[in-house]
């Protein structure tokens, strides 16, 4: 599903004294079954943009397309709907909820949905079994180290079987092993043909060869060639 | 509508497990939750059964009782009152009836003393309540003394214990023949303490209870049926009283359950956050938060009244007794039979479940319609 | 779930005991009603602590200064017994 944006605008606070534009007319297409990543310092709107492609937020003015379908007007219900079909996410502080058991908060976005038990079970254990999380299944997640939560967020991003995978800032808590590690997961994914969109400022990331497309933003902008420093 | 069912199967087991989380707080609530809803119950299902129970057994009681007063209050009935009367049309029966109080030092108890006749005991003989039984450990064939108004002691002999069953109405009653009672008691021969009519017709009553302040000016009437509505609005009242008192624990609860379920901690509005980003709707965040609030006030409201239930039935409602029992001695031991009330049950589960649940709701509600991007923040 | 079918069934149980039970109490009711009729009883023997709280339906509650000025409040059941409504202002 190609995902298309046109002269995208997005301002906090508007009117008041502290407006502020995060984002200043971006334009960017980006192509189905591929690793494309936003690159750029924090601040620089990398993460405003990405949740506005995944249907979290409306742009303040511009279009957003989704395959065939114009997504920047339509109201929160059906934009919730549009996301728990085609995004998964994979938030930066892996955002699990502490005290629930890891195969629970990996089921979280299917219940809404009301899939059948057995089959969501299955899916979950299958998913749970090829990241290698299978016995922690049913321990808490505030038992699990980095890497762990971050593979069952993935799993949690997995369960609804999206098209489009979304990470933010995914190896900002990791180390430089559980990085590539995670590179290696993010290869997996793409293989299975799934597109995915990543934000970092982590060479690891953007300097790895799993990435196909780099997109480096600054100030609310896109650099086409030019570093931001 | 299979996958609506299914989805609120997920959405009650993640209720759940999320209030197994906070275990201790969770239990906490719940129990004093509970406790509430017995307390209520409690008051509710005791008042109630005695009600109904007074209701049932007065029925019985005379039609009508013709007291004599003088000078506001009432006083002894002349005998020849009786003749007085006369014919009234629609009276079966009328005669006099002697009863009075005893108020007995040793156990510093009032015992209900009556004449009857019917019973055939000899002068030396009485039949008393249960309840005296227990105070004085007598058995029948004891002795039981009652000193008269004039000084004297008169001995009896038990001859009959009232049955234990009828303690509710009989449990302090001395019943005596007429001669022991007016010799004990000091009431002149030819006086009574009041007259009993029976009525055939139900409809007759008041006609006739006219005719009689008519023909005895200086007598009143008192009816079975004001009987009946006395006890009705004394047990309305006493329950009535007794909320008004739990009032301030309720409120107390009201306060404490509202600031549990309307102040959103911060970890909640963040969890509410994640939910919303991984593609829940606000709708499913309020299904939710009204099953969290459902199960605590539906399972506060079960075991409440489930506990209700058992203390009033089975165990008499032993937590009540020392507030009904106030300075009487002679405390009946009874066991309410369980009339219950659906639409009073009814009212109490209302009021206890929908609060709690619209309150836990509506905050949610609040949070629950913040854009789902806060959590990329 | 097994929690709530177990205390709906539990609850069912209670109506169902009542109803029991009331039935099993019918002789005793009847029992008590009959004593009732045969003495001409008028009032329930729950509080016996003075004339106005063992017979409410019999008492002058009318006249002033039943036991003693302002003896309403003079037994903790005192407040719990108003005088009948017949005899309100």
């Amino acid at each position: 599903m190609l995902i298309e944006l046109n002269d995208i605008r997005k301002v906090f606070n508007q009117g008041k004294h502290n407006e502020f534009s995060a984002i200043r007319g971006i334009s960017l297409q980006i192509e189905p079954n591929k690793v494309t990543c936003l690159k750029g310092a924090s601040g620089s709107g990398k993460t405003t943009l990405l949740s506005m492609i995944g249907c979290l937020s409306r742009p303040t003015s511009g279009r957003i397309t989704l395959g065939e379908q114009n997504i920047s007007g339509l109201p929160e219900r059906f934009l919730t709907d549009i996301r728990r079909h085609t995004f998964g996410f994979i938030f930066q502080k892996f955002n699990l909820i502490q005290g629930l058991s890891v195969l629970e908060n990996i089921m979280l976005p299917a219940y809404p949905l009301g899939t059948p038990h057995e089959a969501l079970m299955d899916y979950a254990h299958s998913l749970l079994g090829h990241f290698g999380l299978s016995r922690l299944s049913t321990s808490p997640v505030e038992w699990l180290s980095g890497g762990e939560a971050q593979r069952v967020a993935i799993c949690r991003a997995m369960i609804n079987d999206p098209e489009i995978l979304i990470a933010d800032e995914p190896t900002a808590n990791l180390d430089s092993k559980l990085s590539r590690e995670f590179m290696g997961l993010v290869d997996d994914l793409h293989q299975s043909g799934k597109t995915v969109l990543i934000t970092s400022h982590d060479p690891i990331v953007f300097d790895s060869p799993v990435i196909n497309r780099v997109v480096e933003m600054c100030d609310g902008q896109v650099l086409k060639d030019e570093p931001c420093y | 509508m299979t996958k609506f069912i299914r989805k609120q199967r997920y959405l009650i087991d993640f209720t759940l497990s999320s209030l197994l989380r906070r275990k201790t707080k969770n239990l906490g609530l719940l129990l004093v939750y509970t406790l509430i809803v017995f307390i209520l119950a409690s008051v509710m299902l005791f008042t109630h059964a005695l009600r109904s129970e007074a209701g049932i057994i007065l029925q019985e009681s005379p039609e009508i009782i013709l007291q004599r007063m003088v000078a506001g209050r009432h006083a002894l009935m002349p005998a020849e009152y009786l003749e007085k009367i006369g014919r009234v049309r629609g009276v079966v029966r009328k005669e006099g009836r002697l009863w009075g109080y005893f108020y007995d030092y040793a156990t510093k108890s009032n015992y209900t003393m009556m004449a009857a006749p019917d019973k055939g005991l000899s002068n030396s003989e009485v039949i008393i309540g249960a309840g005296i039984a227990r105070v004085r450990w007598l058995g029948i064939g004891d002795f039981i003394s009652f000193n008269s108004f004039d000084g004297k002691t008169y001995t009896f002999e038990v001859k009959e214990i009232l049955d234990s069953e009828s303690e509710l109405v009989s449990s302090d009653l001395v019943l005596m023949s007429e001669t022991a009672w007016r010799t004990t008691l000091g009431v002149p021969e030819g006086y009574f303490t009041d007259i009993v009519l029976s009525v055939r017709n139900p409809r007759e009553v008041s006609k006739i209870a006219g005719k009689l302040t008519l023909k005895l000016p200086d007598t009143r009437p008192i009816l079975r049926d004001e009987i009946l509505r006395t006890y009705d609005s004394v047990f309305a009242w006493r329950q009535g009283i007794t909320f008004v008192l739990l009032a301030g624990a309720v409120l107390a609860f009201v306060i404490f359950a509202w600031d549990k379920a309307s102040g959103l901690s911060a970890e909640e509005k963040r969890e509410i956050g994640i939910l919303k980003a991984v593609g829940w709707e606000t709708g499913d965040v309020l299904h939710m938060k009204f099953w969290e609030g459902g199960i605590i006030s539906l399972s506060a409201f079960m075991l409440g009244y489930l506990a209700a239930y058992v203390h009033v039935f089975y165990g008499s409602a032993v937590l009540f007794e020392p507030v009904l029992k106030g300075w009487a001695v002679l405390y009946p031991e009874f066991h309410p039979v369980p009339f219950i009330d659906g639409m009073q049950v009814a009212t109490l589960f209302f009021f206890t479940v929908f609060p709690y649940t619209v309150a836990t709701i509506i905050p949610i509600w609040r949070a629950s319609i913040t854009d789902p991007d806060t959590v990329m923040r | 779930m097994l929690f709530v079918t177990v205390a709906v069934l539990l609850i069912a149980l209670t109506v169902v005991d009542a109803s029991y039970r009331r039935h099993g109490a019918e002789e005793a009711l009847q029992q008590r009603g009959q004593l009732v009729a045969e003495l001409a009883l008028t009032d329930l023997a729950l509080f016996t602590e003075a004339r106005y709280t063992r017979h409410p339906s019999q008492s002058d509650l009318h006249s002033a200064f039943q036991d003693h000025p302002m003896a309403l409040e003079y037994f903790p059941t005192g407040s719990f017994l108003s005088p009948p409504r017949r005899y309100r202002p």
